[in-house]
């Protein structure tokens, strides 16, 4: 027998996000501690913050921990394979300019196996926002060694230590030509969720670095601790310097400072203006806009 | 019992004649690769993302010249792998598109071959073959591309391939593979050679309201009812495109209906079967093939691409040695025409297989006619070797 319902049904008050989850997609695959979920709340927050319209906002993701963020979205999300989110996303942006487009991956995705494209769209100045989450790792597979690993940390391929420099993100961005640059921990969410609306409203190529150390296997394996007390340590020793040389910015070290903000905003034609511009001066009135643009 | 569903108006939704923006009407003096070009425009491609390669760059040269005045993108993307994806992106942004490239970008490509037809994304693939491994043959033809097309991309999947023998088939071929690709959401290769690119003959390209095209077929269910890879019997799921407020998720992960990655055998099940299946059990309206004396004759000659105008000299002169020689030549490659091929065992003395590599399509036509022909009577040495394309007593 059925109970009698007995409860008047208040409306349940609804999380402001929850409308972007996709939350029959829930529990989500990453692990305790994990700092993609927190960087996410943060992109969600600044969704709706600044009130773009969402039905016209595209997220694109690669392959990795951070690859799975497309999938979580209720947006127009697309999975795509290892590295190459930044020209999926190129094409889908050139192809309706009336989309916002946000490449979200992980380091080893953005920066090792697709290094090329992204250098490729920072010089273009493609009007797409990338949010390139920084865990030390390459995560999904067990822990292995990167391209941003600093020096000396060990992962599952470096088992006595890396000893390779890793990549300065901001400077590379910065030389490549990139509108906007900024650098947040996860342990900073109002300032990245700020950065993150800042950066959407750019008309070129806007970059933002989120530092989280992988709990599970970065930090972990080189016992630096759990995810709380790295929270404090991002806390601690993280310094905010808006405007910073780039060049300054490099993490090497497994225990220095971390210097965050926001390095790089700047005016440069982004590549539809770019475009637009170039072929409607050369050409008058031979050249057609493309017609699909309009709509 | 017929099971009688309201059919959706497909006429509503699928303009049957080209857009006169990108037709250039007229009778031309042009290659095979501006020819392949105009057919792409003819057929509403409005992007091409590429990176330079020889012996298909012109094709992308011209679209880079043309598309302006005619309304759409040319993209020079950093590298074949990047355009084989960028073209994805415009794709489920509703463009139609395409990518180009030869031996070496081709072999960069596979990878979004496969993404391809994991997502189920229309969009057409060039291949102007030069003869291989690696840098190969810059300048001179190949044929040696053709299961690389076919079995190129890990997994199991099914593609279709067009093979022109002129500069007016890449033309019309390269709308072909527009059409069909759009028709089944299958990534479509038009698998040139260097020869049939780089030879210049008359090209008529008829007026825009000759021109039949298939446009996709988009989604009219509102949000809450569509699921992006829902099919119907033709297994072939309606598109949906960003911006329109379906909030859809798609990913190369093995998924279901809702696109949702779902790691399980069943899954991979239905959904890998339902690609191979798409094509398979529609092969035999996709396949096209030109045949001439080959019932009854003493020997076929198959032979496609640029080695099926050579061998046509061959063919002549055999018969003018009293010899009974028929000669087939398949348009489409894959799916491969094997119901025909399968008939023509029984009827005939044996085969010559003619192609610019060392057996490859050869194999499928001794698979096909395995025990109906004795195995003597099928010649599978090569005729010419890759990079020549004259023909040799061989």
């Amino acid at each position: 027998m059925k109970k009698e319902e007995s409860i008047s049904l208040e409306p349940r008050p609804q999380n402001p996000i929850e409308s972007l989850i996709r939350v029959e997609r829930l529990p989500h695959m990453w692990c305790p501690g994990c700092g993609i979920g927190i960087s996410m709340g943060a992109f969600t927050r600044a969704v709706v913050e600044s009130g773009i319209d969402q039905n016209s906002l595209s997220v694109v993701s690669g392959i990795g921990c951070t690859g799975r963020v497309a999938g979580y979205l209720r947006l127009d999300t697309f999975h795509v394979t290892h590295g190459r989110a930044v020209p999926f996303a190129t094409g889908l942006k050139l192809g309706n300019p009336k989309l916002k487009v946000v490449v979200y991956s992980g380091d080893g995705d953005l920066m090792a196996i697709g290094g090329n494209h992204l250098i490729h769209a920072a010089r273009r100045n493609v009007p797409l926002t990338v949010i390139l989450i920084n865990n030390f790792n390459y995560g999904m597979t067990g822990g292995q060694f990167g391209p941003t690993t600093p020096m000396e940390a060990f992962g599952a391929t470096a088992p006595y230590g890396n000893y390779e420099y890793p990549f300065n993100l901001p400077y590379l961005m910065d030389v490549c030509g990139a509108a906007y640059i900024a650098r947040w921990t996860v342990y900073h969410v109002r300032q990245l969720t700020r950065s993150i609306t800042e950066a959407m409203s750019k008309d070129g190529f806007s970059f933002i670095e989120v530092i989280t150390p992988c709990p599970e296997l970065y930090l972990r394996r080189n016992r630096l601790g759990d995810a709380l007390k790295e929270m404090i340590y991002l806390k601690e020793n993280s310094r905010i310097q808006n405007g910073a040389e780039t060049r300054t910015v490099a993490i090497e070290k497994i225990r220095g400072e971390i210097i965050i903000g926001k390095f790089v905003d700047r005016e440069r034609p982004g590549y539809i203006q770019s475009l637009d511009g170039h072929l409607q001066k050369v050409l008058g009135a031979r050249y057609q806009r493309p017609p699909f643009w309009e709509k | 019992m017929k099971k009688t569903k309201p059919k959706p108006k497909i006429k509503e939704l699928v303009h049957l004649t080209a857009d006169p923006r990108g037709v250039l009407t007229g009778v031309h003096f042009m290659n095979g690769d501006q020819a392949a070009c105009e057919g792409a425009l003819a057929a509403g491609c409005r992007f091409v993302a590429g990176y330079p390669i020889t012996p298909s760059t012109e094709i992308v040269e011209r679209f880079a010249s043309r598309i302006p005045t005619v309304g759409g993108i040319f993209i020079q993307m950093e590298d074949e792998i990047a355009s084989s994806i960028a073209i994805q992106g415009a794709a489920w942004a509703g463009l139609k598109s395409m990518t180009v490239s030869s031996g070496p970008g081709f072999s960069l490509m596979m990878e979004h071959v496969g993404l391809a037809a994991m997502l189920e994304t229309p969009c057409v693939f060039i291949d102007v073959q030069r003869a291989g491994p690696s840098t190969g043959l810059p300048t001179l033809p190949g044929q040696a591309d053709m299961m690389q097309v076919r079995w190129g991309a890990h997994g199991d999947y099914e593609i279709i391939a067009l093979v022109p023998n002129s500069p007016q088939e890449c033309f019309d071929l390269t709308i072909q593979a527009f059409n069909l690709s759009e028709e089944f959401r299958v990534p479509t290769f038009v698998m040139m050679d260097e020869c049939v690119g780089h030879m210049a003959e008359r090209v008529v390209i008829p007026p825009a309201d000759k021109i039949k095209i298939f446009n996709r077929r988009y989604t009219t269910l509102p949000p809450e009812e569509y699921l992006p890879y829902r099919t119907g019997k033709d297994l072939v799921p309606w598109f949906v495109k960003a911006g329109t407020g379906r909030r859809f998720h798609i990913t190369g992960l093995t998924h279901d209906e809702r696109g949702y990655p779902m790691m399980n055998a069943e899954t991979q099940g239905k959904l890998v079967r339902r690609l191979v299946d798409k094509i398979r059990a529609n092969a035999e309206q996709i396949v096209r093939y030109e045949e001439e004396d080959c019932e009854g004759a003493e020997v076929v000659v198959i032979s496609y691409g640029i080695t099926s105008r050579v061998a046509s000299r061959a063919v002549e002169m055999a018969r003018k040695q009293g010899i009974k020689v028929g000669r087939f030549r398949p348009v489409v490659v894959w799916p491969f025409p094997e119901k025909r091929i399968r008939q023509l065992a029984g009827m005939v003395g044996g085969f010559v297989v003619a192609e610019l590599n060392y057996g490859q399509i050869s194999l499928e036509v001794e698979r096909l006619v395995a025990g109906k022909v004795p195995e003597k009577a099928i010649e599978k040495r090569r005729v010419n070797q890759p990079g020549a394309a004259t023909a040799k007593s061989d």
